[in-house]
């Protein structure tokens, strides 16, 4: 089953600090959604106050259309995933499994039958007697997965679940993970501060920082044209640099340049789009330093008029100029945003 | 659901007070008997064990004992938790457990023990015989604490300390010592709460010089006094005490 | 000689002392306890053994048996109430007194533990006494006309050890509580088990191991005590701690006070036994 979620200007308050400032977020049913940003942004309160343990100091939440603000954890359709995934450590891997079907009543058989057929899901039918401390991390990860998608919630709300795993094994989990969310169809709520990992799982990205939501979208969209500097910057390095308006163009430390802009900001470039070719003449350079990074060089640019900037990019293999060399930089896809 | 918890933690803390709170409002009794009616309330019984000469060398005994006892325990424990912790001896298992072993055993068997075995060599009970018996109860509870302590990153800063071309005096001085200090002050200050509390060792393995419980012990022989009650008070109000300052110094530190 | 070698004879200096402490003022003393106990009093001269005889007596006069009954029941029954009082008191200050109060109500909860061992014990005479304020309040208050005798019974002396004692696994309780995850409640509760489905299925379960550990250390600590049923129990029915002081006070009879020694140590180590599984049962 699947729901979609609606948050209504959701303020959130402890003491004196604001976790959340009015949010507004419409989630559709079977979407999976990542929320994404550093540590203290509010998504992990965000999350709390979906899955019903806290109650928002103002506003609504809305799952398949029903107010759930005040409804208690238990009888909302959602369960939580927790970040330390919670096993019960007594009981067998097909007791926990269980313990939902259980709590809501199903006798012995049908509730063994579907807990086996969930840890089948996650591929593990053949580890139904065995105790959590038994398996691995990415095991357990997968245990608590099936335990909480076994009382068929229909949003599943996921707390950096991921976050206690290595790269490696991080990586192959978040394919398992968009692989079963495309096979129950049921609605994630997914909440990370890895933007590899919210790029590699997401339909949609939800940036949060300092208790606001900063910008949301596709990967595709929050990448390439984000709405603020903080989310252009958190989903990867950016060279940015300050402009004005100055007559047709626009004038920078660099020089006037190409650009069409009715206000200050500033210009962003990806170093993946700053290079020996373009559309947009950035000026000469000079190369301080470069590295080898497999599949690009990395490299360090000095602008001659602005000689205490550094803009970073980089260059294909086969275009690396000699270090120290002066060139003529170019960018592609420059975005200008606003100052926060 | 949520009043009745309030009801039990009030109870649960009325039970658990009741006694003390009684030992402490007899103590001010002005009459022979610390039971109801209350009379009083008067300071001349605590005036009365103050004045006690028995009592206050007793308490000086007790003292004495105690921190002689846990100083000795905690060295002795200290050194063995640093050898055991820093290479796998043959055995080493085996001495450890040898090491813990009079923990799980009655202080009433380690102090019948210890008066079978001072008899047998002449040894007369006395203030030196109860101290090694503590230091027999408190040496597990020192090496324990301090093995548990110990960690791997220790034992990289006295493998560093060691390759700077410091003595193995020194390490143990300048290096281990001041890292293990919370554990250190927690084993030193347990050891002696119980070195001071402890009776049944104190009882059978002294005679003429005794220590606080025992002395007290012998007070209870005349029944129910409002000066057993003002000595009662005062030990409680000094185990508080060094409580408080536990609290505020060794275990704040060990909790960061 | 290698580097290794050196390190493990400074790593023996280091342990020594404390060994050879260990061994001559525990193994030795406790060994000849045990060779004592196998001797036998011949007027006022120990004769040394190996006998049964002091064995055969306690297995057999009744007088002895009554002592390990009644050790044992006083034990049981003090430990089964001590657990059943903690772990109320410790859920409520681990999960309903508010975070920064806590610390403080623990101290609260187990300050009295603290206090003089004998003066302890001294202060429940004092309470339960004919005119102790226990019965002057129930006198007052009209439920009993004359006071009841509870002191000098096995009342006394098991509401004086269950007073330690739920202090003391209060504590224990306590700390293993605080070690669990909140998530556990909240999956449990997440999932759809009311309140008291969480604490039977969920938190009840994983306190097992603390509680086990309280329980063993108030057994040992319990069976081996002198002190509390000698002043609250008095001497109408003696336990195996009291007899062993009863042989070594009145008769100087030392190897049966070794031997009924050795018959607590066996029992001790037999709740070991029972226990052990339980003390280092896994938890993730």
């Amino acid at each position: 089953m699947t729901a979609d979620v609606a948050v209504q200007s959701v303020r959130q308050t402890f003491n004196t600090f604001t976790a959340l400032h009015r949010i507004d977020l419409e989630i559709a049913a079977g979407e999976f959604v990542v929320l994404l940003g550093p540590s203290g942004c509010g998504k992990t309160t965000l999350l709390s106050i979906l899955g019903g343990f806290l109650t928002p100091t103002e506003g609504r939440v809305l799952i398949g259309g029903r107010d759930m603000t005040h409804v208690a954890p238990k009888d909302r359709p959602t369960t939580t995933m927790f970040q330390d995934y919670a096993l019960f450590p007594h009981m067998s891997l097909r007791d926990n499994v269980a313990f939902g079907p259980r709590m809501r009543g199903s006798g012995r058989g049908d509730r063994n039958r579907r807990a086996e057929e969930m840890l089948a899901l996650v591929g593990l039918a053949d580890k139904a007697g065995r105790r959590p401390h038994e398996l691995s991390g990415g095991q357990r990860q997968r245990v608590a997965l099936a335990r909480a998608l076994a009382v068929d919630p229909d949003v599943l709300l996921l707390d950096e679940p991921l976050g206690a795993l290595d790269l490696k094994l991080r990586r192959q989990m978040q394919e398992e993970l968009k692989a079963i969310q495309r096979k129950v169809g049921t609605t994630f709520v997914h909440v990370t501060h890895d933007q590899e990992e919210a790029m590699a799982i997401a339909d949609r990205i939800v940036v949060m920082n300092e208790g606001r939501i900063e910008d949301l979208g596709t990967p595709q969209k929050i990448y390439l044209e984000p709405r603020s500097l903080f989310s252009a910057g958190f989903m990867g390095e950016v060279n940015r640099i300050p402009v004005r308006p100055a007559g047709q163009g626009a004038e920078s430390a660099l020089g006037p340049l190409a650009l069409t802009t009715d206000k200050p900001g500033t210009l962003c470039l990806r170093p993946e789009n700053v290079g020996l070719k373009g559309s947009l003449a950035l000026g000469p350079a000079r190369l301080t330093d470069a590295a080898f990074f497999g599949t690009y060089h990395r490299c360090h640019f000095t602008p001659v008029a602005a000689p205490d900037m550094q803009i970073v990019a980089h260059l294909p293999l086969g275009d690396l100029p000699e270090t120290g060399a002066e060139v003529a930089l170019w960018g592609t896809n420059p975005m200008i945003l606003e100052a926060a | 659901m949520r009043v009745l918890g309030w009801i039990y933690l009030a109870l649960a803390y009325g039970f658990i007070f009741l006694p003390v709170g009684a030992l402490v409002l007899f103590s001010f009794q002005d009459g022979r008997l610390p039971v109801p009616p209350f009379n009083g309330p008067t300071v001349k019984w605590y005036a009365d064990v103050l004045g006690d000469r028995d009592l206050m060398a007793a308490l000086v005994n007790s003292l004495m004992v105690a921190a002689a006892s846990s100083a000795v325990a905690l060295v002795l424990g200290f050194l063995a938790a640093q050898g055991l912790a820093r290479v796998a001896l043959p055995g080493s298992v085996v001495m450890r457990g040898l090491l813990i072993a009079p923990m799980t055993v009655s202080y009433l068997i380690i102090a019948l023990g210890l008066l079978s075995a001072f008899n047998h060599i002449g040894l007369r009970p006395s203030l030196m015989a109860a101290g090694i018996g503590h230091v027999v109860i408190n040496l597990p509870l020192c090496f324990a604490i301090l093995f548990a302590a110990m960690g791997a990153h220790q034992q990289n800063a006295e493998r560093a300390a060691r390759d700077l071309g410091a003595s193995e005096l020194r390490v143990l001085w300048h290096v281990s010592a001041p890292m293990l200090r919370p554990a250190l002050l927690a084993a030193f200050f347990l050891s002696f709460t119980f070195s001071w509390d402890e009776f049944i060792i104190a009882f059978l393995l002294t005679r003429f010089d005794v220590t606080l419980p025992v002395e007290i012990w012998s007070m209870l022989r005349s029944g129910l006094s409002p000066a057993t009650n003002a000595i009662g008070s005062l030990v409680f109000l000094v185990s508080v005490a060094l409580l408080v300052v536990l609290e505020f110094t060794v275990f704040r530190k060990v909790r960061k | 000689m290698s580097i290794e070698q050196a390190e493990r004879r400074r790593a023996s200096a280091l342990v020594a002392p404390a060994l050879l402490w260990t061994l001559a003022f525990f193994v030795l003393p406790f060994a000849g306890m045990v060779w004592l106990s196998l001797g036998h009093l011949e007027g006022r001269e120990v004769v040394a053994g190996p006998g049964p005889e002091n064995y055969v007596r306690i297995f057999t006069d009744p007088s002895f048996l009554k002592g390990i009954r009644v050790s044992l029941e006083i034990t049981l029954v003090v430990t089964v109430i001590s657990v059943v009082l903690a772990w109320p008191l410790a859920w409520i200050i681990a999960m309903r007194v508010p975070q920064r109060w806590q610390r403080l109500a623990l101290m609260l909860a187990v300050l009295p533990f603290w206090t003089s061992y004998v003066v302890r014990s001294y202060s429940w005479a004092l309470v339960l006494g004919a005119n102790g304020v226990v019965m002057q309040a129930l006198i007052g208050a009209g439920i009993i006309d004359e006071p009841v005798q509870i002191m000098a019974t096995r009342t006394a002396t098991v509401i004086g050890f269950v007073h330690f004692f739920v202090m003391l696994l209060t504590l224990t309780i306590y700390s293993n509580l605080v070690q669990l995850s909140p998530n556990y409640a909240r999956a449990a509760a997440d999932l759809g088990a009311s309140g008291w489905q969480v604490i039977r299925l969920v938190i009840l379960p994983l306190t097992l191991p603390g509680v086990m550990t309280g329980a063993f250390l108030t057994f040992v600590l319990c069976i081996g005590d002198y002190i509390t049923p000698q002043i609250l129990g008095g001497n109408n029915e003696l336990t195996l701690p009291q007899l062993i002081m009863l042989q070594l006070g009145r008769r100087g009879d030392f190897p049966m006070a070794s031997a009924l020694s050795v018959v607590l140590m066996a029992l001790v180590t037999l709740a070991y036994a029972a226990s052990a599984r339980w003390l280092k049962m896994d938890r993730v």
